[in-house]
Parts: structure tokens; C-alpha cells; sequence
């Protein structure tokens, strides 16, 4: 099969372009991710090294990023499967907005979570209204609340891929079969979460990896000190360039380590193949219920905090300062860009990814790099050069495209790996070229994860507040910027007004972007 | 395929994005005078555009800001920078960073000497100060009728305030500090004791004021200062500085001249303008602290009802520079249990 898959047939030549353009990818990225650290421990002068409030600060990181992860995945199954295999009036509309927390500055997202279970939040006003005990945040529990909360809704995203790249006809098979809930489970669901659940997880372990404002906030004080914080006071208040650049390498390290851990977990695509027919109908009684209660709860938890975020803040949306809308232009022409460059890096590389494994792997490489690094990196390689202010939009639009990268290829990799494997032998008896095997078999099955995956990079960019602010002066804020701004100058009203702007714009990128290139049935 | 077309596309598009201060500009006839700051000065409702017009009447020449996220940030753009920076005048640095800066040898001599209105006597060959507030901890008076008035009276309560990481943080760093100064080896005990009235530890000044406005925590780490712009701007009256027994400690923020700079006569000129009564009465009501010389008009009447402290606490900087990681470790220790 293998011999009649590459024996030569003429279409599946990789054109020369194509590979040259995903070598140039490779390496921009690799210039990005490691150039980057290798361009901070290059100027390192002296170097205080690695001590023993390292090591707390490692072993926190590791185990509220391994939880988050966990709690994170472990609930997003029963979600996801609901979500699958029910069909209900404004399904898609839920599907968005749960995603929104993922898309949200971290701050934002904070504030909402807070109002809803902070200290002087809702339900601690529904505890004391019912004589309960009051519920406290502020500890381990609290910054994997918050993890949970920011990645559940990613999670139940590319599980809901898994979900549904399983062919309808499985299904109708096994409800031909007569099949229980368990053996459904067990024959069909379960190979399925076995491919998809470790790169779930790995993503959602490299994102908290590098967390620190959540994790510090949450966490109570000191004992919630990340390794990133940690480089962080290293870059501000040492200027100790040698410890950044450890601190900073130990943390890719522990990255790279679990993702060739989970890599190597996850199964190889089978080679099942479906004809896109509708799926027979789900299970009713009390299985209906149980679904029913999983959408309903995630639903509260994700939505909420959203609520009491918008409802703070839209009254100051009207009157926000002309410098907000400045501001929003800039973050528009920024997500643009960013937007482009990441549909470029992506075809390139999954492109290239047809046919090897390293693509993935670099692809997914910028989350396990520090952002911090790679914004003072970036500073630092073209500091000789040109003055690296004035290059504030361009860089931000480009590490914006590199940071959302493995995103992307997290969602279109494995589909398209998997129509190859269920359709190039066809296409090759067939004859198809190259161009019609892309237009005619890949895209209609890419384009879904492709819409998801380029929506999130837009609505990623628009809500980053990561190396513009290493690079900016006076004239290129970007919208979250201004909000931070207004935030920092008592102004907290307008400050939730801006939050409340810069949300619907990241959720109306992320759906017309998701309708435009997904096509209108996009939603899974 | 139409990948390299959208690529050139796209090139074109980043230079376009790219506004026109590319090194071609440079060449015009006005001579520019970059000043490095942190980033809510430049903001509009920040002291930033008012200075730039009034100092561009005088000068002759085209003031831009360079902004950094704060304090801290600007010494590690100046760090990076080295002999390549592009700035003239720092502004905005407060006494813990100083030291860091003149160790690097990134700092000029001015060559003045003001008159200053400051709490505490202020003689430094390199830094002018431009403004100073007293750090406190702010309080909503709807919430609490009568506010601790010492660290112990605060230990003793059962109220609770989100403090800022000193690691990330200057008000941070302020409040270790504080309590160094105030305490000196009894600083541990006195950090034990606080540690079950801290409710959480944010990294910057903006995430723990906004959890304080939010009703997560009695009170917040800020300045003295920092009532009058609820008094001024919003009319509203329920926020106010607890005044400790010990003392308080003071931020002083600085500016001084770039010591590779190309521009030394306009720097020189805007270091004078620094301490003028057009600069100094624009502080208050933009930067939210006390001017460093008083300007002629006065303040305005919502400063007139703040707290003042009579001791005034402050290390020199070298040796607030000494203290701050021995005090660190202090600070981890005793919150980290």
C-alpha cells in the first residue's frame, strides 16, 4: 500500500517551492524560538545562576500546569461529546461564545472570573444568602479555576475535531449493530480520544507553562511563582541576561520534554475512511439529561464571568477617548498581517507535514518558548540594525503569527494527514494533479479546521499584549495596550469599556473569519 | 498557488504600517529630542502631550516620547539598548533604580541646582526629581470607619490588601522598602505578621488598584496621593490613605540627562524645564503626585484634604540598592509559608 501511495506517481512530487518555502518557514521560526534565546545568553554579562528559590519556583510550575492541564482535558470529554452528537436551536452560537475566554486578555478574563467567584463575587453572595461557608480563591485551586477556565473552551475545540472527523458511517454501523453506550465507546470513541487527547493535553500544559500574571494573582503571593515570573524579574529588575537565558532554556526544556512525551503517546491516524453522510441520531433518555447537564455547566462557568465582564463595561464603550479607536485600528492592521503570515506559515509547513514529523513539532516549538525571551531576543537581534521601535507593528504582527502557529497546525495537521491517508490513492487512479487534489480533496476537508484555526490567530493577536509592549513608542498602541493604559491611570471604567470593545472585535474576527475561509457549516 | 504574491503583498503592507520615521525622516531640519518614560506619562491623559506643547514652544525643536511599560522597564530598554540608544532624557525612574542605572554608567551629570519643595533634603549630581507621593495603603471609607495606623494595628486587623510583587513591581519594591526602613531587622516578624492580611500579590500597580476598586480586598498598596484623583476626576469622596505611625516611605521619580546623548544642549535645556512652574503644575492633576517644586498656583483643593505624614522615609539610593535582596529573601520566605 505504502509502495502504491509514493511510487512515483507524478502529483505527488513535492514542487521545489513549496519545499523551499517551508525550509524558509522552518527557519524563521527556529530564529524566533531559539535564535531569540540564544541572542539573550549572548549578551549575558554575569550570571548569578540557578538557586534554591529556582527550583520551588520549577516544581510550581510544572504541577499547577500539569493539573490545569488534567482538570482542563478530563472536562472538556464529557462537554465535547455532548456538544457532537446534539443538535439544538442556537448550538453554534454557544459553541463562539464558550470559546471567547480562550481569546481574552488574561486580565480580562481575570476581572470576570473574579466577579463571578471572587471574594466579593456572586456566589459568594449566594453562599452567605444561604448560610454557607465562603468560598476562597486565592491558592493552587484558584489558579487552576482560572487555567481551567481560559483552556476549557480550547480544549473542547480540538476535541470536537476529534469528534468529528469520525466517520458518520462508523456510527450508523454501530447503530445498525445495536451497540451500548459502552462498546460505542470503547470500539469508536475511545481510538479516536487516544490520537487527540495527549496533543489536547500537551497544548494545554505548554500554555500554562508560561503563565505568570494569572498564576501570581490567583496564586496567593510568592508561593505561585512560575519560572516566567521569574525570568521576568530577571530581564527587569536584575538585568541579569545569563539567569533569563537559563531560566529560560530550563523552561523549553520541561516543554520539549513533554511534547515528545505526548507525542510519542499518541497514536497514528487509522486509516478509516467516510463518505460525509449525516450521522444517525444520539442516544435519548438519560443519556440526553447527562448531556444536557455537561453543555448546561460548562455553559455557566465559560459564559458568566463573559456576562458580568460585558455588562461592567459596556456603558463606557460609547464614551471611550478617541485614542481607543486609533488604538483599534492599529490592533485591525496588526491581526491582519498576523493573520496572512499565519495562513502562509501554515500551508507551508502542513504541506511539508504530509510527509514527515518535524514540522509539528517546530510548529508547536513558540509555546514553548518564553514570550519574554523572544520579545527581548527579537530587541536585542535587531537592536544593531535599526532602531527596533519603529518596528513595534511588524514584529507584533509576525510573533503574533509564530505564537498561534501550533494552534493551527494542532487543528489542521491531523485532518490532513488524514484525508491523504483516505483519499491519495484514489486521487492518484484518478490522475489528479496537484492543484485539483488540493482544491478537490484537501481543502473541502481542511477548511473547517483551517476557518477555526485562522479565526483563533486573528483573535489571538488582537488581544496580545506580549512584545509590543518591548517594542512600542508613542504612536503604535494597540488596543489592548490602551486598555492596560487606562487601567493603570485609575481610569478603570473605561478601562472595561475598552475590554468590552476589544472582546466583541476578537469574537467578530474570530466568527467572520471562521464563516469566511470554514464555509458556512463551520462550526465543529 | 498564491502564496508568493500574498507574501510581497504582505511586505508591502508591513512597510506601510511602518509610520514615517524611517531613518529618511531624520534628515528634516528640527533637531529631536527623544525622551524615554514610562508608559502611562505619554498617554493623553498623562502629562506627556501637555509637556511636549509646552516645551516645543521654547525649544525649537520636535520632543518625542519613547515609552516603556514603567520604571523597571525603562532601565532594562536602557540595559538593551547600551551605547545604541536613541533617548536623550530619562524620566521616570524612582530612587530604587537609580543606583542600577549610574552603576552602567548610562547617566550624564546636570550640572543644576533647584530649589525643591521636597519632604526630605534631595543633593544628587546625576537626577532631578520631577515628583514625589508618599506610598500608603487606600482604603474605601464606606467600608472602613476607622483605618489601622500602624503596621502592627494592620497585623492586628482582620482586613485584607493585595499588595504588588516586589520582583515585578516598583510600588512593589516601595513597600519592602517601607518596611525595611521602618523596621530594619525586625522587618521579618513584621512581614510573618502580614502575611495572613495579604490577600493576594499581583505583579503590577493596575491588577491590584483594579482588584481593590473591584471589592476583592479592604485595601491596596498605592499613594497618598492617589484619593485626590477619585476626589478631582470622579467627585467621589470614599477613597483614602491610612496614616502609619512609622512613617511612610517616599517614591521619588527622576529625570536625567542620557550620558551618550547627541542632543546635550537641548537635554540640558529640558532639565531646566523639568523644575518650571509650566512643567510642575501640570504634574499634579496628570501624574497624580506632589510637584517637586511647588508651582505658583498651588494645588488644587481635592490634594488639600490628603494625609501628610510627618516622617518621611527613604534610603539613599545605593543603599536602597545594598538592602534589596537580603529583603527579598525576607519578603519570599515569610509569604511563601
Amino acid at each position: 500500500m505504502r509502495r502504491l501511495m509514493c511510487g512515483g506517481m507524478r502529483w505527488h512530487a513535492e514542487p521545489l517551492w513549496m519545499k523551499t518555502g517551508a525550509a524558509l518557514v522552518a527557519a524563521l521560526l527556529l530564529a524566533l524560538n531559539f535564535g531569540a534565546l540564544v541572542a539573550v545568553a549572548l549578551r549575558a554579562e554575569h550570571s548569578t545562576g540557578w538557586g534554591a528559590a529556582d527550583w520551588a519556583a520549577l516544581r510550581f510550575t510544572l504541577w499547577q500546569a500539569a493539573l490545569s492541564a488534567l482538570v482542563s482535558v478530563a472536562l472538556a470529554i464529557p462537554v465535547a461529546r455532548a456538544l457532537a452528537r446534539r443538535r439544538f436551536a442556537g448550538r453554534r452560537a454557544l459553541i463562539v461564545l464558550m470559546g471567547a475566554p480562550f481569546i481574552l486578555p488574561v486580565l480580562v478574563a481575570v476581572v470576570g472570573l473574579l466577579a463571578l467567584l471572587g471574594r466579593n463575587g456572586i456566589l459568594n453572595d449566594l453562599l452567605d444568602l444561604a448560610g454557607l461557608p465562603r468560598l476562597q480563591i486565592y491558592g493552587l485551586h484558584g489558579v487552576v479555576l482560572a487555567h481551567v477556565f481560559l483552556n476549557l473552551p480550547l480544549s473542547v475545540r480540538l476535541l470536537l475535531q476529534g469528534w468529528a472527523r469520525i466517520p458518520a458511517e462508523h456510527l450508523r454501523l454501530q447503530a445498525a449493530l445495536g451497540f451500548g453506550g459502552l462498546a460505542r465507546f470503547r470500539l469508536i470513541e475511545a481510538p479516536m480520544l487516544a490520537r487527540i487527547v495527549p496533543g489536547t493535553l500537551a497544548v494545554v500544559f505548554l500554555i500554562c507553562l508560561t503563565s505568570f500574571a494569572v498564576a501570581l494573582t490567583l496564586g496567593g503571593g510568592p508561593r505561585a511563582t512560575t519560572l516566567e515570573l521569574a525570568i521576568y524579574q530577571a530581564f527587569r529588575f536584575d538585568f541579569d541576561l545569563g539567569r533569563a537565558a537559563l531560566l529560560a532554556a530550563v523552561q523549553a526544556g520541561v516543554g520539549l520534554a513533554a511534547l515528545l512525551l505526548l507525542a510519542r503517546l499518541a497514536l497514528p491516524e487509522t486509516g478509516a475512511v467516510g463518505m460525509d453522510r449525516p450521522a444517525p441520531a444520539p442516544p435519548g433518555g438519560l443519556v440526553r439529561v447527562l448531556d444536557a447537564t455537561a453543555i448546561g455547566l460548562a455553559a455557566l462557568f465559560l459564559l458568566a464571568p463573559l456576562t458580568l465582564v460585558i455588562l461592567r463595561g459596556l456603558p463606557y464603550v460609547a464614551g471611550l477617548p478617541p485614542v481607543i479607536w486609533w488604538a483599534t485600528g492599529r490592533s485591525l492592521l496588526v491581526a491582519s498581517a498576523s493573520v496572512l503570515l499565519l495562513a502562509v506559515f501554515a500551508a507551508l509547513l502542513t504541506a511539508a507535514a504530509l510527509r514527515r514529523t518535524w514540522p509539528e513539532i517546530l510548529g508547536a516549538s513558540a509555546l514553548v518558548a518564553s514570550p519574554l525571551v523572544i520579545g527581548t531576543g527579537l530587541f536585542l537581534m535587531v537592536n544593531p540594525w535599526i532602531d527596533p521601535q519603529r518596528l513595534a507593528l511588524p514584529v507584533t504582527a509576525l510573533v503574533n503569527a509564530a505564537m498561534a502557529l501550533p494552534f493551527v497546525l494542532r487543528a489542521i495537521i491531523p485532518a490532513a494527514r488524514r484525508a491523504e491517508a483516505d483519499f491519495a490513492r484514489l486521487s492518484a487512479s484518478l490522475g489528479l494533479g496537484p492543484v485539483a487534489h488540493w482544491r478537490l480533496v484537501l481543502w473541502p476537508r481542511l477548511r473547517r479546521p483551517a476557518g477555526f484555526a485562522l479565526g483563533l490567530g486573528a483573535a489571538l493577536s488582537l488581544g496580545d499584549l506580549g512584545v509590543i509592549v518591548l517594542f512600542a513608542q508613542t504612536g503604535s498602541e494597540t488596543l489592548p495596550m490602551e486598555m492596560h493604559r487606562l487601567l493603570g491611570a485609575y481610569r478603570s471604567g473605561d478601562s472595561s469599556g475598552a475590554a468590552v470593545l476589544l472582546l466583541g472585535l476578537s469574537l467578530g474576527a474570530f466568527v467572520a473569519l471562521e464563516r469566511l475561509i470554514g464555509g458556512r457549516h463551520a462550526e465543529a | 498557488m498564491t502564496n508568493p504574491t500574498l507574501a510581497t503583498g504582505l511586505l508591502s503592507a508591513l512597510c506601510l504600517a511602518v509610520p514615517a520615521t524611517l531613518p529618511l525622516a531624520a534628515s528634516a531640519q528640527t533637531p529631536e529630542l527623544r525622551v524615554l518614560t514610562y508608559d502611562s506619562f505619554t498617554a493623553e491623559w498623562g502629562p506627556g502631550p501637555q509637556i511636549e506643547a509646552a516645551f516645543e514652544e521654547t525649544c525649537g525643536c520636535d520632543l518625542v516620547f519613547e515609552s516603556a511599560g514603567d520604571g523597571a522597564a525603562m532601565l532594562a530598554r536602557l540595559m538593551l539598548t547600551g551605547d545604541r540608544t536613541e533617548a536623550d532624557v530619562v524620566v521616570g525612574l524612582d530612587t530604587n533604580l537609580t543606583a542600577a542605572a549610574l552603576d552602567a554608567g548610562l547617566i550624564a551629570e546636570h550640572g543644576l541646582s533647584p530649589d525643591l519643595d521636597l519632604p526630605i533634603a534631595w543633593d544628587d549630581a546625576h537626577f532631578i526629581p520631577f515628583d514625589w507621593s508618599w506610598f500608603a495603603f487606600v482604603y474605601d471609607t464606606t467600608r472602613i470607619d476607622t483605618p489601622p495606623a500602624s503596621f502592627a494595628e494592620l497585623i492586628d486587623s482582620d482586613l485584607s490588601v493585595v499588595i504588588q510583587d516586589p520582583r515585578s513591581s516598583t510600588p512593589g519594591l516601595g513597600l519592602l522598602m517601607w518596611v525595611e526602613a521602618a523596621y530594619g531587622d525586625e522587618a521579618p516578624a513584621i512581614w510573618e505578621g502580614l502575611a495572613p492580611r495579604i490577600l493576594t500579590v499581583t505583579p503590577g500597580w493596575s491588577e491590584a488598584y483594579g482588584l481593590f476598586l473591584e471589592g476583592e480586598a479592604d485595601m491596596v498598596l498605592s499613594y497618598t496621593t492617589s484619593p485626590a484623583y477619585h476626589i478631582i476626576a470622579e467627585d467621589d469622596e470614599t477613597k483614602a490613605a491610612a496614616l502609619f505611625e512609622e512613617g511612610h516611605y517616599m517614591q521619588v521619580e527622576v529625570a536625567g540627562i542620557v550620558a551618550n546623548t547627541d542632543q546635550p544642549d537641548l537635554a540640558a535645556q529640558f532639565m531646566e524645564f523639568v523644575t518650571s512652574d509650566t512643567f510642575q503644575s501640570i504634574i499634579p492633576e496628570t501624574n497624580w503626585m506632589y510637584p517637586s517644586v511647588m508651582p505658583d498656583a498651588g494645588l488644587a483643593e481635592g490634594f488639600q484634604g490628603l494625609i501628610r505624614p510627618e516622617t518621611s522615609l527613604l534610603f539613599p539610593a545605593d543603599e536602597a540598592q545594598a538592602r534589596r535582596d537580603a529583603a527579598l529573601d525576607v519578603w519570599r520566605d515569610a509569604l511563601a509559608r
